[in-house]
């Protein structure tokens, strides 16, 4: 059987030669996404701002704009609609009431009796109260830097730590840019989106460790070889299992995406940028990075590449 | 290298095998399984409630409430007390979580410090020179009395709840004054919140006989109130009961409560205790043709003329009601009346229709991820592709039979971390065949280089697994609700790939290799 070859055997790529190229990429995208999320600010949904969403099924095609002034005229303050999945699925959303938390339960009655018969079913009522959405915001804000550092300090345990530092700067770069893109594209940012950033970060950090692995057996294996050439040959010779998990992992997201339905869409969105941007950074930053901060290659002629094998083979 | 311990044989067989046994029953129709023994794998994946739809409710007990009508009533005891003894005070009232007055004379003090300390009102009494008093709730009464509010609030919730017909509702206490409440496939989330919603206190009130009525702008005799009415023919209506403040008899001597017709109309029925029909009889006897207001929450329900003393114990609430408002109104009254009002903090509420749709979404989403990843991994590493896919497929298989086994959620981002786990679980034999590519490469022979590429890639296969089983662990540790059950089928994931990758594969790598003796590896 002929088996297909992603990346053919042997490559040589100079990757790290051109790490300034994708300096300059990185920044300009960390940037424009520290831009966005000062500038535009991110379209958070009701589990931290705090409001209603209700998704109703409409007796046939839903009439968008008519809705709107329906629901805008009942002084709930901001109503945005949408559809949503498909023609006659529209998805509210009315923003937090001013007020207690039972404000938030008239508000729902007040909106589910001005729509009487148009709709045929209610299918999500989520509500959020000003208590929760906070309490939901400070848990997510702990849940990624917890995770990020529980996942930092075992790359420092595992690895020296110069590895430890071109590892945050790769997730960093991965979670900063993640949030730019949702901001970007005003896509709801909310827990599922905050699940979907720690997913990345895990995937991220996979990626890296895996060429990091290379990297540091080369390290004690090549003693004499300069760094960039040997990062080069580190990267190549695993450019073929990044490549290849990349693409099973997208194609499932990609499944996901087209008939995972409505719900997950937002959600599927942020893991395949995930993916790509992960892959990149561990390529293009977590390596080259190390150039500069010079990893430990240990006392040099205390054992050669053949002794290795030798140790191995037995 | 070829020898593969018997005893791992059977472990990896016994593993699988357990694996098909426990995911076996999520093929069948709910209840195929019900009328076997405990012990054999009959349980099915819990789906959570975004999967079969129902509501969650996140409800907080306003304990201030019960401290604060525990203040009231000290300063109802403390009025009478010093009233009989005939003492003349002034700022008598609640500051902060005590309550303050002042005597006129302060030589009175210490006599009236005794009968106060006397009345065992749970409260520290302090006393200045000039005669001012100040009764403070101790921390622990207060902790104590919130303590049990919230208890008796999760008793009657679950009595409400249970009355409605939820099936399987989960009613749990969360923090100190919170209740969550979830009701997979709730049909009517709307009148469960209803009836949440209603404190439910109940109680009976002459209504005042020289003038029954007022408005907002009628001058309020003392020891009456104005209070609206709750008979929605009266929405709009501005006008009041004026009822007497002293409660005649009260919802908690109710042993009973029925929803009924009279005369065609929906009435509730209601009985009382031995106690509580005696002060009824009482009461109807001496106030024959006044009017009796039976009030709810602060809203006269129904305030009917004493036609003649009842002296049965029980009696009936008529009004303008629909059959669905008597049925709730006896429900209330027949579960008791809550401590403290409650407050609905979140809800999130998903129909049958949109969950059924997840679940279908979720499958076709899985399969067609698997049959992509599948095809995939067959075309570029050929045969040994093949074993890769029997382990993803093992996996999969393994993830159903742990989920129905722990019993554990599986929500939509559930199946979301499955599609996520069917693209990475191949990353360990991923990582494994590009080895045995590189050592075929540097010339070693076909068993050596199979040897040696797990043997290396295994280190790096625990590294990558673990940094993100520790992502994993965190979401489930700091998320809530659905996002657990997204960490809950991450988590298992990496766990079941690692073994089905592994071992499963290099099982059926050894077995090939003995069978075939292949002079060079087709990968």
């Amino acid at each position: 059987m002929r088996t297909l070859r992603l990346v053919p055997a042997n490559t040589k790529i100079e990757f790290v030669n051109k790490r300034l190229i994708a300096f300059v990429i990185s920044a300009v995208l960390v940037l424009s996404s520290a831009g966005m999320f000062f500038g535009k600010g991110l379209n958070l949904g009701i589990d931290f701002l705090g409001g209603i969403l209700i998704e109703v099924r409409t007796n046939g095609p839903a009439d968008i704009s008519d809705l709107r002034t329906q629901l805008g005229g009942l002084g709930l303050g901001e109503v945005s609609l949408q559809e949503f999945g498909s023609a006659d699925d529209v998805l509210i959303r009315i923003q937090r009431q001013d007020g207690s938390d039972s404000a938030q339960q008239k508000a729902i009655d007040v909106v589910k009796s001005a729509l009487g018969s148009t709709v045929v079913e209610y299918r999500r009522t989520e509500f959020v109260g000003p208590t929760v959405g906070a309490e939901l915001k400070r848990a997510a804000t702990w849940a990624v830097l917890a995770a990020i550092g529980a996942i930092l300090l075992y790359i420092w345990l595992r690895f020296e730590w110069q590895f430890g530092v071109g590892a945050v700067v790769a997730l960093g770069h991965d979670v900063i840019t993640t949030v730019g893109l949702f901001s970007l594209l005003a896509l709801e940012f909310n827990l599922a989106t905050v699940a979907a950033v720690l997913t990345i970060a895990g995937y991220s950090i996979n990626d890296t460790v895996v060429i990091y692995d290379r990297v540091r057996e080369n390290l004690r294996r090549y003693k004499k070889l300069p760094l960039e050439e040997l990062f080069n040959k580190s990267i190549n010779e695993t450019l073929s299992r990044t490549v290849m998990t990349s693409v099973t992992t997208l194609l499932a997201l990609f499944a996901l995406y087209v008939f995972g339905g409505a719900v997950i869409r937002g959600f599927a969105i942020a893991l395949i940028w995930g993916v790509l941007i992960g892959t990149y950074s561990s390529i293009a930053l977590a390596v080259p990075i190390l150039l500069y901060i010079r990893p430990d290659r240990g006392v040099a002629g205390d054992e050669d590449e053949n002794q290795i094998i030798e140790q191995e083979a037995t | 290298m070829l020898h593969f311990p018997l005893w791992k044989k059977i472990l990896i067989s016994a593993v699988c095998g357990l694996g098909f046994l426990y995911a076996m029953p999520n093929l069948f129709n709910e209840g195929a399984f019900e009328g076997l023994p405990q012990w054999f794998p009959g349980k099915q994946i819990n789906l959570g409630l975004d999967l079969q739809g129902g509501s969650h409710l996140l409800l907080e007990v306003e304990v201030d409430a019960v401290i604060r009508e525990q203040l009231e009533s000290i300063v109802d005891t403390i009025r009478a007390t010093l009233r009989s003894a005939r003492v003349r005070y002034g700022g008598l009232g609640i500051e902060g979580n005590g309550v303050v007055f002042q005597l006129r004379d302060a030589t009175q003090s210490e006599a009236i410090q005794t009968q106060i300390v006397n009345l065992n009102t749970g409260a520290t009494v302090t006393l200045s020179e000039a005669g001012g008093f100040r009764l403070e709730l101790t921390e622990e009464l207060m902790r104590e009395r919130r303590n049990s509010a919230v208890a008796q609030s999760i008793e009657i919730v679950r009595r409400r709840i249970d009355e409605t017909g939820t099936r399987e509702p989960t009613i749990q206490r969360q923090g100190t004054d919170r209740i969550l409440v979830q009701l997979p496939g709730v049909k009517d989330p709307e009148r469960v919140k209803r009836l949440l919603g209603k404190t439910a206190k109940l109680t009976f009130h002459l209504v005042n006989a020289a003038q029954p009525y007022g408005d907002n702008t009628t001058q309020v005799p003392p020891g009456i109130m104005l209070l609206p009415s709750d008979d929605p023919s009266h929405v709009g209506d501005t006008r009041r009961y004026m009822v007497r403040k002293r409660v005649e008899l009260s919802g908690d001597t109710l042993i009973d409560a029925q929803a009924t017709f009279q005369q065609s109309q929906p009435v509730v029925s209601f009985r009382f205790n031995s106690l509580g029909a005696r002060k009824f009889g009482d009461i109807t006897r001496k106030n024959v043709g006044r009017l009796l207001a039976i009030v709810l929450d602060g809203k006269v329900i129904s305030a009917p003329n004493i036609r003649e003393p009842i002296a049965g114990g029980s009696g009936v609430i008529t009004g303008q009601f629909t059959v669905q408002a008597v049925q709730d109104l006896a429900l209330l009254l027949r579960a008791g009346a809550l401590p403290a009002p409650l407050n609905i903090l979140e809800e999130r509420t998903v129909g049958p229709g949109l969950g059924q749709d997840s679940i279908d979404a979720g499958q076709i989403a899985s399969v067609i991820g698997i049959v992509l990843v599948t095809i995939f991994m067959v075309v570029v590493y050929g045969r040994f592709g093949i074993m890769a896919d029997v382990a993803l497929f093992l996996n999969l298989v393994l993830i159903l039979a742990v989920l129905s086994l722990l019993q554990a959620t599986l929500t939509l981002p559930g199946i979301a971390g499955i599609v996520l786990t069917i693209g990475m679980a191949v990353d360990a034999n991923v990582l494994i065949f590009e080895r045995i590519r590189d050592e075929v490469n540097s010339g070693r022979t076909p068993i050596s280089a199979v040897d040696a590429g797990y043997r290396r890639a295994l280190t790096t296969i625990i590294d990558s697994n673990l940094t993100t089983l520790i992502a994993a662990v965190l979401l489930f540790a700091f998320g809530s609700g659905p996002i657990k059950g997204f960490a809950v089928t991450l988590a298992i994931g990496i766990v079941t790939s690692m073994f089905t990758a592994v071992m499963v594969t290099r099982m059926i790598l050894v077995a090939w290799l003995r069978f075939t003796r292949p002079q060079s590896l087709p990968i």
